[in-house]
């Protein structure tokens, strides 16, 4: 009953839904069922690829609930899923145990490396799979929580908060570059083995990996749209618009966008804890300020405010990076650059809102 | 001549009386023995050649008091080395070494001799403790040297060894100096020969001498120091504190400069972006890529001029300028100027402009990190005192940044164009309405402002590589100093870039230079959330959203 209200004005989202039901048959389907010389056959390199896909577009979800919903452009969203990918990382690498490259049982290989004797306090727990999903959720919140509550509760907006979202991934990005952080530097944490007892590398947990995304962005997708249909959604646009009035109505502009920010550091902090199994590495890298804007290119391009646009912008420009770095490595950055320029100049609302300018002609 | 016949120089003993009473005399009885002849100094020269490293020290030291014209040029060469006799007279030799054969040049006279091994010669074998003698008597050689900077260095030169023998000289020297640098490190060295072996009226003179002096001997002497009564032992220990104060107080000192030098980047770098993202409020992404820009434009420069560094630097401002100007015009032509009133909208446009105009430097220049190279003017250091030490490039930074700022204050508030963008900036409708071009205007500012970030980029070229990265790296910082400042506030900008500059060498001593920039970006967040509209707001109508 519930979902039905709120699918009744989202036909979009139910396509959606529907296509990532189908492809989270068809694909497990093709690739360990059709045998490998038929040219229907999905190799596990597409398979893990296609996962990849879905948890970036789990982050441009994440996003656009902030950007489109809160109005807060947000130049640090990275910062929450690369915290969910190092959460999920330390679990990988504690794992590991003896099989590392100088078989100590508890400490992970860069620690031995630079002569730790024992675990730092913040590394207890991660050798159980569900302690490290738990921090997959809570940390990204609960740095989402302090620093929404700072900000928005002094009444920064606009371009102010996005460039202390931006100095935000920043810093932790500097920070996690140090070794002393005990997070493996520069180097990251990578050579994962197996993940609650199965072989990473196998084609079986590959594709477990990439029905959990689907399933994190189906069950995600889902939550959102009860939010932004539920009264806080409402709430929530109405301070997008006019944040003076909503608070003069009498709304706790605050505690809105606290949670709904929260909600989304969450969000994005999942994204990441799928995303590190299936590309096998995390590294300071993916705290740059560029990874955070460039994801705010996906959901501009997608289209944002709608959700669904984020999703499909997500996975459309990923595609295209994934060619162009390929055949034409040159280009990568000109399209992405134009792109950028492009879709502000003339899609305003993304490729979504073309299909209403066309009905609209019609 | 041979090397013997060195007495027929000094012909007249009155002459070598006179002549060496201006150079070192420590005793002068000694003279009486030496004029006879000047055997002495034959034997000394002769000595050189000897094994025993006692006597070779005894027949420097003859030399040195005499000192005929060859005696520099004969030590110097012993330091390094190059002095040779020939085993067959044992006359002395220069040696000069290049890739294929050697040239031994005698000292006295002969001729010059060009081989391709050492055959028939021998180094003249110098110890540690010789050189040490060498070094001392090219000091004392020296003090009456007629360029000043020698002559401070000789001083220095002898307080790394200070002898009782040397004071009398340094006494005598000390009358007929005319450079004060020189006065002061004499007076020093005094004082350390004096706190050993002066009585205690001088050893507390002593004292007060050396408490004035900043010099790491004097620092040694008082520490070394045995004070006869416990009047003394205190003076010294106080004098001692006062050093360390002193220098405790140079050493805060230079870190302010380095932290103003640090600031006057960051400002150099932020205010163009002031001008764009304050007075204009267009958030520009792509400020990193033009202050990029202005740096190639510099390493440009100097390929087109390769003889002239120094020059081509002065060139490189004015052409950055334009050139990161005249690109700044085209960004707002074409994409800014379809986005007023949406600030979110033109950082993501702008930052797709960016990714292009960093592509393209990769396409034409090569993603590779070129370096463009100091002028000589720029290099070197400016020796204040003994501990503090300001280097010419970073001053000139400092100087360079204050100036740009200047002439943009200038423009700001003198010209008809500061005034329409100040007018544009408050009111738009209504400068519009009294006749202001305000499209005019706005790809006047906007040009204005990249243009600054191109001169930025001359001031970063210097600093560091000049890559397609370059900007990346610092539009994060330009945008922390122009929010902290307050946006829309050139004078914040300024006091937040050299503020945070300092802060950030402050904290490096003891947090290190990456724990120091997060501090320091911690600290703005915070700040932020005090003050959400930066260190000096903007008050007024004009300061709503």
């Amino acid at each position: 009953m519930l979902l039905m209200n709120i699918f009744k004005n989202d036909r979009p989202g139910v396509w959606l839904l529907a296509i990532l039901l189908v492809v989270s048959i068809v694909v497990p389907v093709l690739n360990l069922l059709v045998a490998e010389s038929s040219i229907f056959h999905l190799s596990t390199y597409t398979v893990t690829l296609l996962g990849k896909y879905l948890t970036y577009a789990l982050l441009a979800l994440a996003a656009d609930l902030v950007w489109g919903y809160l109005g807060i452009l947000t130049l640090g969203h990275a910062a929450f899923f690369a915290l969910g990918g190092y959460a999920m990382g330390m679990y990988l690498m504690r794992q590991i145990g003896e099989r590392g490259v100088y078989g100590d049982p508890v400490l992970p290989d860069f620690m031995v490396f630079l002569n730790w004797q024992e675990l730092p306090w913040f590394w207890f727990g991660f050798d159980q799979f569900w302690f490290a999903a738990l921090m997959v959720m809570v940390v990204p919140g609960i740095l989402a929580y302090v620093f929404g509550y700072l900000t928005f509760r002094s009444r920064v907006t606009g371009v102010y908060l996005s460039i202390i979202t931006q100095a935000m991934t920043y810093a932790l990005m500097l920070a996690f570059f140090r070794n002393e952080m005990g997070f493996g530097g520069n180097n990251g944490l990578t050579d994962f083995k197996d993940i609650l007892g199965f072989d990473l590398r196998a084609d079986s947990t590959r594709i477990a990996l990439f029905l959990a995304s689907a399933a994190a962005l189906a069950i995600g997708y889902v939550l959102s749209r009860i939010i932004v249909s539920s009264r806080l959604g409402l709430a929530s646009v109405a301070i997008r618009d006019a944040e003076s009035r909503s608070r003069f109505c009498g709304y706790r502009v605050e505690n809105i966008k606290l949670w709904v920010f929260v909600f989304s550091a969450i969000m994005a902090g999942v994204a990441g804890a799928l995303y590190v199994p299936q590309v096998g590495i995390i590294n300071p890298g993916e705290f740059s300020p560029l990874n955070s804007i460039e994801l705010l290119i996906w959901v501009a391009i997608g289209g944002r405010g709608t959700l669904y646009g984020a999703i499909i912008g997500a996975m459309l420009v990923n595609y295209s990076k994934t060619y162009f770095t390929a055949a034409l490595p040159e280009m990568w950055l000109y399209a992405l650059g134009a792109l950028f320029i492009l879709v502000t100049l003339y899609l305003p609302k993304g490729i979504v809102g073309l299909r209403n300018m066309w009905r609209e002609k019609a | 001549m041979s090397p013997f016949s060195i007495a027929a120089l000094v012909k007249k003993p009155i002459s070598l009386w006179l002549f060496l009473c201006i150079i070192s005399v420590p005793a002068p009885q000694v003279m009486a023995e030496e004029i006879p002849g000047n055997n002495l100094l034959d034997d000394a020269w002769k000595t050189l050649s000897s094994k025993n490293y006692n006597n070779k020290a005894k027949a420097l030291e003859t030399i040195a008091r005499q000192n005929p014209p060859q005696a520099l040029a004969v030590m110097k060469a012993m330091l390094e080395g190059q002095l040779y006799y020939s085993k067959h007279d044992k006359a002395l030799y220069f040696s000069q070494e290049t890739e294929e054969h050697y040239t031994f040049s005698p000292v006295f006279s002969g001729e010059q001799i060009s081989q391709e091994n050492r055959r028939g010669f021998k180094k003249v074998k110098v110890n540690n403790r010789l050189r040490s003698t060498i070094r001392q008597l090219l000091a004392v050689m020296q003090l009456k040297h007629k360029d000043a900077d020698i002559r401070l260095a000789a001083v220095q030169e002898l307080l790394k060894n200070p002898e009782l023998s040397a004071s009398h000289l340094i006494k005598k020297a000390v009358k007929s100096e005319t450079d004060s640098r020189v006065i002061t490190t004499m007076r020093t060295l005094l004082a350390v020969i004096q706190i050993e072996n002066g009585d205690e009226n001088e050893q507390r003179s002593a004292i007060e001498t050396l408490s004035q002096s900043l010099n790491s001997s004097a620092m040694n002497a008082l520490r070394d120091y045995q004070a006869p009564t416990e009047a003394l032992k205190n003076e010294a220990r106080s004098a001692i504190k006062k050093i360390n104060d002193k220098r405790d107080l140079y050493a805060k000192a230079e870190t302010v400069f380095f932290g103003l030098s640090l600031g006057s980047v960051l400002a150099l770098s932020a205010i163009g972006l002031a001008i764009t993202f304050g007075v204009m409020g267009v958030i520009n992404m792509a400020h990193g890529e033009l202050m990029m820009i202005g740096a190639y434009t510099t390493y440009v420069v100097q390929l087109l001029m390769p003889n002239n560094i120094g020059a081509s630097i002065l060139v490189a401002i004015p052409a950055a300028f334009i050139v990161a100007g005249l690109v700044g015009i085209a960004i707002e032509r074409s994409v800014i100027r379809h986005l007023y009133g949406r600030p979110l909208e033109t950082l993501l446009a702008t930052f797709g402009v960016s990714l292009v105009l960093q592509q393209t430097v990769r396409t034409i220049f090569s993603p590779l990190n070129r370096s463009v190279e100091t002028p000589e003017w720029m290099s070197g250091a400016w020796q204040i005192n003994e501990v503090l030490a300001l280097t010419w490039n970073r001053l000139y930074i400092i100087l360079f940044c204050l100036a740009v700022f200047a002439a943009l204050i200038m423009v700001m508030k003198k010209t008809t164009l500061g005034l329409q963008v100040r007018a544009v900036s408050q009111n738009r409708t209504m400068a519009r309405a009294m006749g202001v071009r305000s499209t005019w205007v706005d790809a006047l500012t906007f040009g204005l402002g990249s243009g600054i970030a191109g001169l930025a980029g001359v001031a970063l070229s210097l600093l560091t590589n000049v890559g397609p990265n370059l900007g990346q790296a610092y539009i994060i910082d330009s945008f922390m100093v122009v929010v902290f400042g307050g946006v829309g506030n050139l004078w914040g900008t300024l006091v937040a870039g050299m503020s945070l500059g300092v802060i950030n060498k402050l904290i490096e001593p003891w947090a290190g230079a990456v724990l120091a920039k997060i501090l320091v970006l911690i600290f703005i967040i915070l700040f932020i959330q005090k003050r959400p509209k930066g260190l000096f707001p903007q008050r007024g109508r004009a300061a709503e959203d």
